[in-house]
């Protein structure tokens, strides 16, 4: 035999696609499996799914393989946890969600923005008086890259959401339960 | 009386009453069997106290002296029947003094239900007088928790949190219930819970993995069993039995699985970890199969793991998924009910006998008792030592008692020596190692067993002295435990490792200690101190012929260490006999 710690150590960043009952104070629950653990989630998306009273988590984390198989079985072993998956980068499709609050002036630069936003398939959100919103979604090295090109014109405000992600298979979550 | 009651319970499972939410409490209780309760009140609980006023000839309720108290009780009593054990604080102080009960029960997988008062609804959030948030609180160490808002939820939030304490890997539910649902009403109808979708505590074996697992110990030279808890829980003591007789297998038992076989089986090869016996220890890196049964390879039993049966397969047979590869790695995982399992296994097992292999511990046994056991049990002379006054205590009571332990010392030369005969006859806190366990713990086996059993209470001046106050609840209640204090004057255990790893510098560890016989006595109790061998024995016959709770302390040696010991952190095979 062997122990079950050992084997690889290096750390890769994984997707834990997880749903649960809809119930209040899970989400404490299950963070905490990680904060327990001192596993330091990078990003996290909790909603409703498509299955009436279950939610769906998505949660971000870099850690080693085997340390993340045992949050998922310490995920699992949670009453209320219907299921809980664990997923490296190539096995999602994902995507996330960026907001850029620009000033206006930066627009009546020769174009040079509007420019911007159509070469990276953002798009304009809103107008305000004195600033405009674009949006864009794709990866965060995507997101990342508009912001950087964005900096010289003043970025007022920039956020991006966690991942959603789906699984590359076909199961459909109702099988599950 | 009895017609009496069958009409009301009847009654509460078919059609439906309207009740107060405090009322439907007792009668959830009631069907669900509960007959016995532990717990202290307090506001935000009172009405349902005032509930059970009503219902004080089926549920006895027992007072104890600190919320602590109450819920190790509720955990003996647990432990002795292997029923759901049941107590009840008040919000606030009430609520997380049950806490260290509670991490207790969760990682010695005992099924408790604990229910707590919680301040009205609408003040919910405000820090009003005596809230806590018990529900984030104890989120980490329940199995489930629910807090209760409104009446109507009460009986389907009760049938859920017994059925999830006793299923699957049992464990501790807390009910958080608002002082307004137990003041509303509500149309009482009570169904119990059969099935939750997102719970499978029934998972069952693959049929491949049942047939690996018989050829494994079909072929095996020096297979090995270690079994667990999970196989008292399961109640699958026989057919451990049966597959040790019939493969011939010697079977060695973590701490608390301790009971699941007689100690004097022939089979039976001693107690694994850290004080554990020593051919158990050394002969796991020497097995070529692991059978572990109900056991979850904790790091006191399996020391340094990176050393730990590298040569050996290992069938793994849990009903926790999470605890298959968690620790050491299965080449077979059988993941469901240990009786269950062994029931699919014994058919394709194929009889065999091990003699030399099974001799090997035997000759281990003979050098641990030349070196260690001897001089511990038989001292010709010095002080007491723990260990004899065990050795009466087997002669005494022939195994047949039940042995409530606190942690330290005296708690591992107790579960070493004690002759264990019957399941469920060994109540200690295994995973937490909760000193103040065993007081409340054994009131609560001695009202789990009644007159069939001893229930004896070993526990050090340490230990005793943080829940001393339920000395006062065995007077009250004339619950007849016996209890043996063996008195170092030190916190024994940790004496101990300061002595072998500290260079004996006693940071805060001797003990000036109260007059235990006049604070028994103070409390109701009678009690005698035993300072010298020759009195052991008879003291010991007078405590048990005695009709009541006793008290006997005993002067042990100040400064002796428990041996075996396998050092933190080092290998099974490094066992140090002194
Ligand atoms: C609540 C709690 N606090 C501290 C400890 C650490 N601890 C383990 S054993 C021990 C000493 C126990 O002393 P005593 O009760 O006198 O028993 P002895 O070891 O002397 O038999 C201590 C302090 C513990 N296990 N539990």
């Amino acid at each position: 035999m062997s122990t079950a710690t050992n084997g690889q150590s290096t750390e890769k960043q994984f997707t834990l696609s997880v749903l649960t009952e809809n119930k209040s104070g899970l989400l404490n629950r299950i963070t905490g499996i990680f904060s327990r653990r001192k596993i330091n989630i990078d990003a996290i998306n909790v909603s409703v799914s498509e299955i009436e009273g279950v939610s769906r988590y998505t949660i971000m984390i870099r850690t080693e393989r085997n340390k993340a198989e045992k949050i998922v079985q310490q995920i699992l072993k949670q009453v209320e946890a219907l299921d809980a998956r664990l997923y490296e980068p190539d096995e999602v499709h994902y995507q996330e969600i960026a907001l850029y609050k620009i000033p206006l002036n930066a627009f009546v630069n020769e174009n040079k923005v509007e420019k911007l936003v159509r070469q990276n398939g953002a798009r304009i959100l809103a107008m305000e008086e004195d600033y405009i919103l674009l949006e864009k979604t794709g990866h965060k090295s995507e997101t990342r890259a508009l912001f950087e090109q964005l900096k010289p014109f003043g970025v007022l405000e920039f956020i991006h959401s966690g991942s959603v992600v789906v699984s590359k298979g076909n199961k459909v979550p109702e099988e599950i339960l | 009386m009895e017609n009496l009651t069958q009409t009301l319970e009847n009654k509460t499972s078919v059609e439906s009453v309207k009740i107060s939410g405090s009322e439907a409490v007792m009668r959830s209780l009631l069907a669900e069997g509960v007959n016995t309760i532990f717990g202290y009140p307090g506001g935000a609980i009172m009405p349902i106290y005032d509930a059970l006023y009503h219902y004080t000839d089926k549920l006895q309720h027992i007072l104890t002296r600190h919320e602590q108290g109450a819920i190790h009780a509720a955990q003996g009593y647990s432990r002795v029947t292997g029923k759901v054990g049941v107590c009840m604080a008040t919000s606030g102080p009430g609520a997380t003094n049950l806490i260290t009960g509670i991490a207790d029960a969760m990682i010695d997988s005992t099924p408790l239900v604990c229910i707590t008062g919680q301040v009205p609804s609408h003040l919910l959030g405000t820090d009003a007088f005596q809230e806590t948030d018990i529900i984030g609180i104890s989120i980490p160490v329940t199995k489930w928790n629910y807090q209760v808002t409104s009446a109507d939820e009460i009986p389907e939030a009760l049938a859920k949190a017994f059925y999830i304490a006793q299923s699957g890997r049992p464990g501790p539910v807390l009910i958080d219930i608002t002082k307004d649902a137990q003041f509303a009403e509500l149309d009482f109808k009570y169904e119990h819970c059969k099935s939750l979708r997102s719970y499978n505590p029934a998972p069952k074996p693959k049929i491949s993995g049942i047939q690996e697992a018989a050829t494994l110990i079909n072929q095996a030279k020096k297979p090995y069993i270690l079994a667990g808890q999970g196989v008292l829980i399961a109640q699958a003591e026989q057919q451990l039995k049966q597959l040790a007789e019939t493969a011939g297998i010697p079977v060695a038992s973590t701490l608390l699985g301790l009971s699941a076989l007689p100690k004097d089986h022939p089979l039976y090869v001693g107690m694994l970890g850290m004080h554990g016996n020593y051919g158990p220890n050394v002969l796991t890196n020497e097995c070529d199969l692991l059978i572990a049964i109900g056991m979850r390879f904790d790091d006191r039993v399996t020391g340094r793991l990176d050393a730990y049966a590298t040569q050996a397969k290992v069938i793994h047979i849990e009903i926790d998924p999470s605890e298959i590869n968690k620790n050491v790695k299965a080449d077979v995982p059988l993941v469901g009910d240990a009786a269950k399992t062994l029931n699919q296994l014994l058919p394709l097992i194929q009889p065999n006998k091990h003699k030399s292999w099974v001799r090997q511990f035997q000759d281990f046994d003979q050098i641990e008792y030349e070196k260690v056991i001897k001089r511990e049990t038989h001292p010709k002379e010095g002080e007491i030592k723990m260990a004899e006054v065990i050795r009466f205590l087997n002669e005494e009571t022939k195994g047949k008692a039940v042995l409530v332990t606190d942690v330290g010392q005296h708690q591992m030369i107790a579960t070493r020596y004690y002759h264990f005969q019957d399941p469920k006859t060994n109540v200690t806190s295994g995973g937490l190692g909760t000193m103040g366990f065993a007081l409340p713990s054994a009131l609560g086996a001695k009202l789990g067993v009644k007159n069939t059993r001893e229930v004896i209470c070993i526990v050090g001046d340490g230990g005793i002295q943080m829940t001393i106050q339920e000395l006062a609840t065995m007077a009250q209640f004339g619950i007849a435990v016996k209890i043996i204090v063996l008195n170092n004057s030190f916190l024994g255990m940790v004496r101990q490792w300061q002595q072998l790893f500290h260079e004996k510098r006693y940071s805060s560890t001797e003990m000036v200690n109260p007059d235990f016989i006049a604070v028994a006595k103070g409390f109701g109790l009678e009690a005698e101190k035993v300072t010298v061998r020759q009195e052991l024995n008879s003291a010991l016959k007078r405590m048990l012929e005695h009709n009541g709770p006793y008290l006997m302390e005993v002067v042990v040696e100040k400064e002796d260490n428990v041996f075996p010991m396998i050092p933190s952190g080092e290998a099974v095979n490094k066992v140090r006999l002194s």
